[in-house]
């Protein structure tokens, strides 16, 4: 997955320009869509546009934001500003995701959508399963694909695991299991959903979802018009 | 080493959490006769303070934070109880919890830990607490503060939850209420009725210590 802030990840033929050349509509195009994606969901997003056939560009940022959620909403809307001229509707693949209303006063001063919910995991669950995981056990750790591949480095390093290992029961003895939202599970993610379990000390429940909720979730989101 | 090499060194290792030196360089000043007043406002109070001025700069993150907390934390095991047989008095007490239906604490024992070193006595409850238990905590321990802490948006209502808890006790005006948790604002310390709030731990010293002095100043007739 590329990491570079302004690089679609998933484009047709007619979508190839840099958006770095301004208001060239011609390859964009009034018609197409740019997506602002974080970048733990910009593939399955991309996977997503590439099968439905949208119309969609997607333009990802690092996903490592997400340990800083209070970048996101300012990088959001950069990002936005370069792609608005270009394209004839923006929009926004975050949830909250921790800003706390930051991205959407963003979203509210340019006119952008969001995807629904707090976090990612609601747009692959839905909200209320994920509220029922965390009322069941507060203790819950979500993973989604993404965090399993990533694992090491999003997790562990970005927690200073790796340096500090002692820290791990500062981060996480009060946790109680790991729930894996497995969008397509296979034997290689399974064993890395289960070595992470085993790094944290704590039991793995794998529920799958599928990615037909951020399927759903996008289409809703290029088909409405504010 | 002399006593000046000893606080630097104290106030170096715990800039780096290196908690085992820590320990062992406080144990050292100790048999050397220095005051443990001496180590932890002259080398682990500034080391810590450093730490949360390097957080806000950007230059540390929370791994780095929670390292020297725990440094600290390490040499406090040993610092508290000669701390107390020496009579220092501390500056307030402060009970302190994660709100019911939120597990999630690194940033509330960040705030004890610098609450600590500012002088406060800390009264833990843990994670999960619920109001009824902040009651019996305020009720038994008579708190000058209490802190409710949360991070999730989901569990923030329960701050009214305790706040209303505390009113039904009848306790609600002997204790001063803060608020805090990365999804808080002034704003919803406000909406809440909690007496203050604070976004970091550092700020929370300051903030605590500001309230505590206006409620201990008579209001002029």
């Amino acid at each position: 997955m590329s990491s570079s802030p302004t690089e679609p990840t998933s484009t047709t033929a007619s979508s190839t320009n840099s958006p770095s050349e301004p208001s060239d509509r011609s390859s964009s195009g009034p018609s197409r869509v740019a997506l602002i994606a974080c970048g733990a969901i910009a593939q399955p997003a991309a996977d997503a546009v590439a099968r439905r056939g949208w119309a969609i560009d997607v333009h990802p940022l690092p996903p490592l934001l997400h340990n800083r959620p209070e970048k996101i909403a300012g990088e959001v809307a950069d990002l936005a500003a370069t792609l608005l001229p270009k394209y004839s509707q923006v929009v926004v693949g975050y949830a909250d995701c921790g800003t706390y209303g930051a991205l959407d006063r963003v979203c509210d001063d340019l006119g952008l959508d969001r995807l629904p919910g707090l976090h990612c995991y609601d747009v692959y669950a839905g909200a209320r399963e994920i509220q029922s995981l965390m009322e069941e056990q507060p203790g819950t750790y979500l993973l989604t694909d993404f965090l399993v591949r990533s694992f090491a480095r999003t997790v562990e390093r970005e927690l200073g695991l790796d340096r500090f290992p002692e820290l791990l029961p500062d981060y996480f003895r009060h946790y109680t299991r790991v729930v894996w939202l497995a969008q397509e599970p296979d034997e290689e993610l399974s064993a890395l959903a289960q070595a992470a379990a085993d790094r944290l000390g704590l039991p793995l429940e794998i529920r799958p979802t599928g990615t037909s909720g951020l399927e759903s979730a996008l289409g809703a989101l290029i088909g409405r018009s504010r | 080493m002399t006593p000046d090499e000893i606080l630097k060194g104290l106030y170096d290792e715990t800039l780096v959490g290196n908690g085992p030196r820590v320990l062992e360089m406080t144990n050292e000043a100790l048999g050397m006769g220095m005051e443990p007043q001496t180590l932890l406002f002259e080398a682990l109070i500034p080391s810590l303070e450093e730490v949360g001025a390097r957080f806000e700069r950007g230059d540390f993150f929370v791994p780095e934070m929670l390292i020297a907390g725990r440094a600290m934390a390490g040499a406090m095991e040993v610092l508290r109880p000669l701390l107390a047989d020496t009579g220092v008095e501390t500056i307030g007490k402060f009970v302190m919890g994660t709100v019911q239906g939120d597990v999630h604490d690194i940033g509330k024992n960040l705030v004890n830990i610098m609450l600590e070193g500012a002088g406060f006595e800390v009264i833990d409850l843990g994670v999960q607490v619920k109001p009824e238990k902040f009651v019996q905590a305020i009720e038994e321990h008579t708190p000058d503060i209490v802190g409710f802490s949360a991070f999730l948006t989901t569990t923030m209502p329960m701050f009214k939850a305790n706040m209303n808890a505390l009113e039904k006790a009848g306790i609600r005006n002997e204790v001063i209420v803060m608020v805090g948790g990365a999804p808080v604002t002034q704003e919803y310390a406000d909406a809440v009725g909690a007496d203050g709030y604070a976004a970091d731990a550092s700020a929370t010293v300051k903030r605590a210590k500001e309230l505590l002095h206006a409620r201990r100043t008579p209001v002029p007739a």
